[in-house]
């Protein structure tokens, strides 16, 4: 497939920002919308638009089976061994509440302790300060090295018998390198604790199997990889789904419900209370089929070129410091994090903005990160299949030119 | 020292020169080089300006019955910005700078043209301003 046709998707490639053609470069941020998302979302608004699972007439079957079809492609696209254990959220963030709240509840006690990573999201820090607090459990912190690697060597040591659970994104939203997950589920099952993959930037750059990484839980969004915002998955193996207690209670998560007691739904509805986002979340279906796409091998060496493109430029210019500087490119994933000496990150954003070009700058919420790294905030530019080489080339020459205005 | 209408009317005048909002900024990053150094002592907590992403300082102090003001920033854009306010109303009297609108700031599109969290800290600086004139009267 020629990236052309791909950008044909995405219309907000050929729109302009203060009259130059946008550069799109926050895609770890959220991704463009490509029209078949908002074509289906629409559709489904317009014409499907009923209540799941509950009624009897032909509009909520056809609701009921959009929804549940797009389960089943879940399932199948990161290969889980039962629908059961695809539970549909909001996004990574409810997909992570969802389990600190409900895993927490049900096995954490007093003077256990879970392991989280330095590098990670926010979203993969506070969610356990909530539910480690309350229950007075104690947070270890695995540590990058300087290069942004995790130091997977430390954690046997930090691994105990009061262990709970391991935390750890599959790809750091800033140093953009893929973690050693197999190895990290492996280290942790070997003393039997259970190990979250935060899967937000993971789902978008890598193809993961979970019955083969063998992880207990897996949360990603739908925005991230062109469904539409509001859309989320967990992936829970069933024996833990099967042990936790109800997140939130509502409709649709009720066996029965008197005055005296209620029961709960089978999985996976006991996770799903309320109603669901019915109109997007089968636009994760469009999702998987651009992600299947990408990954095409013409695609892939196209956009491998790119990458290998700015991670050369990134790294041989020495007013850049570069976060997350891979051993081997095969480990790191288009997204740059970088400071420039004497500039701040902001100043650099703003430029690049007026120049067509759209970047992260801050702390991309990662603040523990930042302070590891002992900066106030970076620049993250994060491509995704769309974006090409003449782009990147601009973003180089423009990167120049800004710095030479600030300095 | 040009009274404040004239002052606000220069820049104005100034930044029409510029078609390109780079222009602009590359104007504003020069106001930023040519503030006058900070005061060591005055750089701390409490005169940070609240509600900038980039840390903005702003002290001043009341000489001949007027506000002199001294500022920095970390960030060069948002220095350049702090500059500029500072260059119209310092040496101005409370009365004056508390009667005055800062209309000129809309009429050079300053706010419409940063992002969001610089155009909340470009208030947070007016506001700083307003309130350092406002309680000397």
């Amino acid at each position: 497939m020629l990236n052309q046709e791909i950008r044909n998707q995405f219309p907000s490639l050929a729109d302009k920002v203060y009259g130059k053609p946008l550069v799109y470069f926050d895609n770890a941020a959220t991704s463009l919308r490509p029209i078949e998302t908002v074509k289906q979302l629409s559709h489904l608004s317009l014409h499907v638009n009923a209540n799941i699972h509950r009624a009897v007439h032909s509009l909520a079957s056809a609701a009921t089976e959009e929804f549940e079809k797009t389960r089943d492609a879940v399932k199948d696209y990161i290969g889980a061994s039962s629908r059961e254990e695809i539970i549909f959220t909001s996004g990574t963030t409810a997909s992570i509440n969802l389990v600190a709240s409900s895993f927490g509840e049900r096995f954490f006690n007093e003077g256990d302790n879970i392991i989280i990573s330095e590098a990670e999201h926010h979203s993969n820090i506070v969610p356990w300060q909530l539910i480690c607090e309350r229950k007075h459990v104690e947070i270890k912190v695995l540590p990058v090295d300087d290069s942004g690697h995790l130091r997977v060597d430390l954690l046997p040591s930090l691994l105990n018998d009061k262990t709970k659970l391991v935390a750890v994104a599959h790809i750091s939203n800033v140093l953009g390198l893929v973690n050693p997950i197999d190895e990290i589920v492996r280290i942790a099952h070997e003393k039997g604790v259970p190990v979250l993959v935060d899967g937000a930037q993971g789902i978008v750059h890598q193809v993961i199997n979970v019955e083969k990484t063998d992880c207990d839980f897996y949360a990603f969004s739908g925005h991230k990889c062109y469904a539409a915002t509001g859309t989320g998955v967990l992936y829970g193996k069933k024996k833990w789904l099967d042990q936790m207690p109800p997140y939130m209670g509502g409709g649709e998560m009720i066996g029965s419900v008197s005055f005296a007691g209620s029961t709960y739904a089978p999985l996976p509805g006991k996770f799903e209370a309320g109603t669901q986002n019915i109109n997007a979340i089968p636009t994760l279906r469009t999702g998987i089929d651009l992600l299947k796409q990408f990954s095409d091998k013409s695609l892939a060496n196209e956009t491998e070129a790119v990458k290998s493109y700015l991670l050369d430029k990134l790294t041989s210019d020495d007013r850049i410091t570069l976060f997350g500087v891979p051993h081997r490119t095969s480990e790191k994933v288009p997204v740059f994090s970088f400071c420039v000496k004497g500039v701040h990150h902001e100043d650099l954003a703003l430029i690049l903005d007026k120049l067509g070009i759209a970047v992260r700058s801050g702390q991309m919420c990662a603040e523990p990160l930042m302070d590891r790294m002992g900066v106030t905030g970076m620049v993250r530019a994060s491509l995704a299949p769309y974006n090409t080489m003449e782009e990147a080339e601009y973003f180089v020459k423009s990167l120049d030119r800004a710095i030479k205005m600030l300095s | 020292m040009e009274s404040l209408q004239d002052k606000k009317q220069q820049i104005v005048e100034e930044f029409a020169m510029y078609d390109e909002w780079l222009d602009k900024y590359e104007y504003l990053i020069e106001l930023g080089k040519q503030l006058a150094p900070y005061p060591e002592d005055a750089r701390d907590e409490s005169h940070l300006i609240k509600g900038c992403q980039s840390r903005v300082w702003l002290d001043w102090k009341v000489e001949d019955g007027k506000l002199v003001f001294s500022a920095d920033s970390d960030a060069i854009i948002t220095k350049g910005i702090i500059s500029l306010l500072v260059s119209v109303y310092s040496g101005r009297t409370p009365r004056e700078i508390a009667e005055d609108d800062f209309g000129f700031l809309s009429e050079i599109g300053l706010k419409e043209n940063l992002s969001p969290t610089r155009a909340n800290g470009l208030v947070s600086m007016v506001e700083t301003i307003k309130n350092a004139a406002a309680a000397q009267i």
